[in-house]
């Protein structure tokens, strides 16, 4: 297996979705997170913000509303079951909340090997932007693909 | 509601109240596969994780980002963090323990903002970290 570095700076097509209460409920439980100003909205008010905010790795259920989900896995032509996360990092521009309206635009930044390609690395960025278009934070991921053909050498 | 603590009376080395956690169960990244939308079945199906050669499931990295997240916010309002990241250093699995703490490494005025650097991460029962991250807060 060998990903195609010509792939370095293709660009995803952006798409849109709406922060919902529900979803943050969902995520906040899954997490542990119990702060009331997550699920309250007379307590995030309370707390100084305008409406119920996305906790900070949010982002990510944000992100991965992709109707065309799935799409990187699918131009490295690499089987989900192969996949790590290596690392992420997020910049945060400006508070999101409930009823904000998030576009995503993702794209591929770099691809590298490592351990002779038993390991290859794809790093993308995703701009999330408000429905004023205004950015309201960056993100970079690493996502590691481990090659199914290393271990049989 | 979180109160942040002062600038100018932090210094570097302070450390952050740890959260300890309950160990992370089958229901819990089943939770975390509705509520973050990330479907891969190698965190929830035991049969398709041992088809790609691993012994379990195990947890989502973002999950346990996540974590690094409710440390960070339960330290200051989520509104004065600027970034957080972080390296998935090892595999978190199903029944590991996990601890998250935090400690100040830098301090800095930047664009007119007081910012803490912080060194956060997720450490297993072993004792090994599954995290290794960092963040950076804007005080007053």
């Amino acid at each position: 297996m060998q990903l195609d570095k010509k792939l370095i700076g293709h660009t995803f097509k952006p798409f849109t979705t709406t922060v919902e209460a529900g979803k943050i409920r969902l995520f906040c439980k899954a997490i542990g997170e119990e702060d009331p100003i997550y699920v309250d909205e007379a307590a995030a008010k309370k707390a100084g913000y305008r409406a119920i905010p996305a906790p900070p790795t949010f982002l990510t259920a944000v992100t991965n509303d992709d109707p065309d989900k799935g799409g990187l896995l699918r131009l490295l032509n690499v089987d989900i079951g192969l996949i790590l996360h290596g690392e992420q990092h997020y910049e945060y521009l400006a508070p999101v909340h409930v009823g904000d309206k998030i576009t995503c635009q993702q794209k591929v930044v770099d691809i590298y090997d490592k351990k002779g390609g038993a390991l290859w690395f794809v790093v993308s960025e995703t701009e999330l932007k408000d429905q004023a278009g205004k950015p309201v934070a960056k993100a970079k991921g690493i996502t590691v693909v481990r090659n199914p053909d290393a271990a049989k050498k | 509601m979180t109160t942040a603590p002062k600038f100018d009376q932090l210094k570097v080395g302070d450390t952050l109240p740890p959260l300890k956690l309950a160990p992370i169960s089958r229901h819990q990244l089943a939770l975390y596969c509705g509520g973050s939308g990330d479907h891969n079945p190698i965190h929830v199906d035991i049969d398709f994780a041992k088809k790609f050669g691993f012994k379990d499931v195990f947890a989502h990295g973002m999950l346990s980002m996540a974590f690094l997240g409710r440390l960070v916010t339960s330290w200051v309002p989520q509104t004065q963090v600027r970034k957080l990241g972080t390296r998935f250093t090892s595999i978190t699995w199903v029944g590991d323990t996990i601890t998250v703490s935090g400690k100040v490494t830098g301090k800095r005025e930047e664009g007119g903002q007081k910012l803490v650097d912080l060194e956060v991460k997720c450490t297993n029962q072993n004792g090994q970290d599954t995290l290794q991250g960092d963040a950076t807060v804007a005080l007053n």
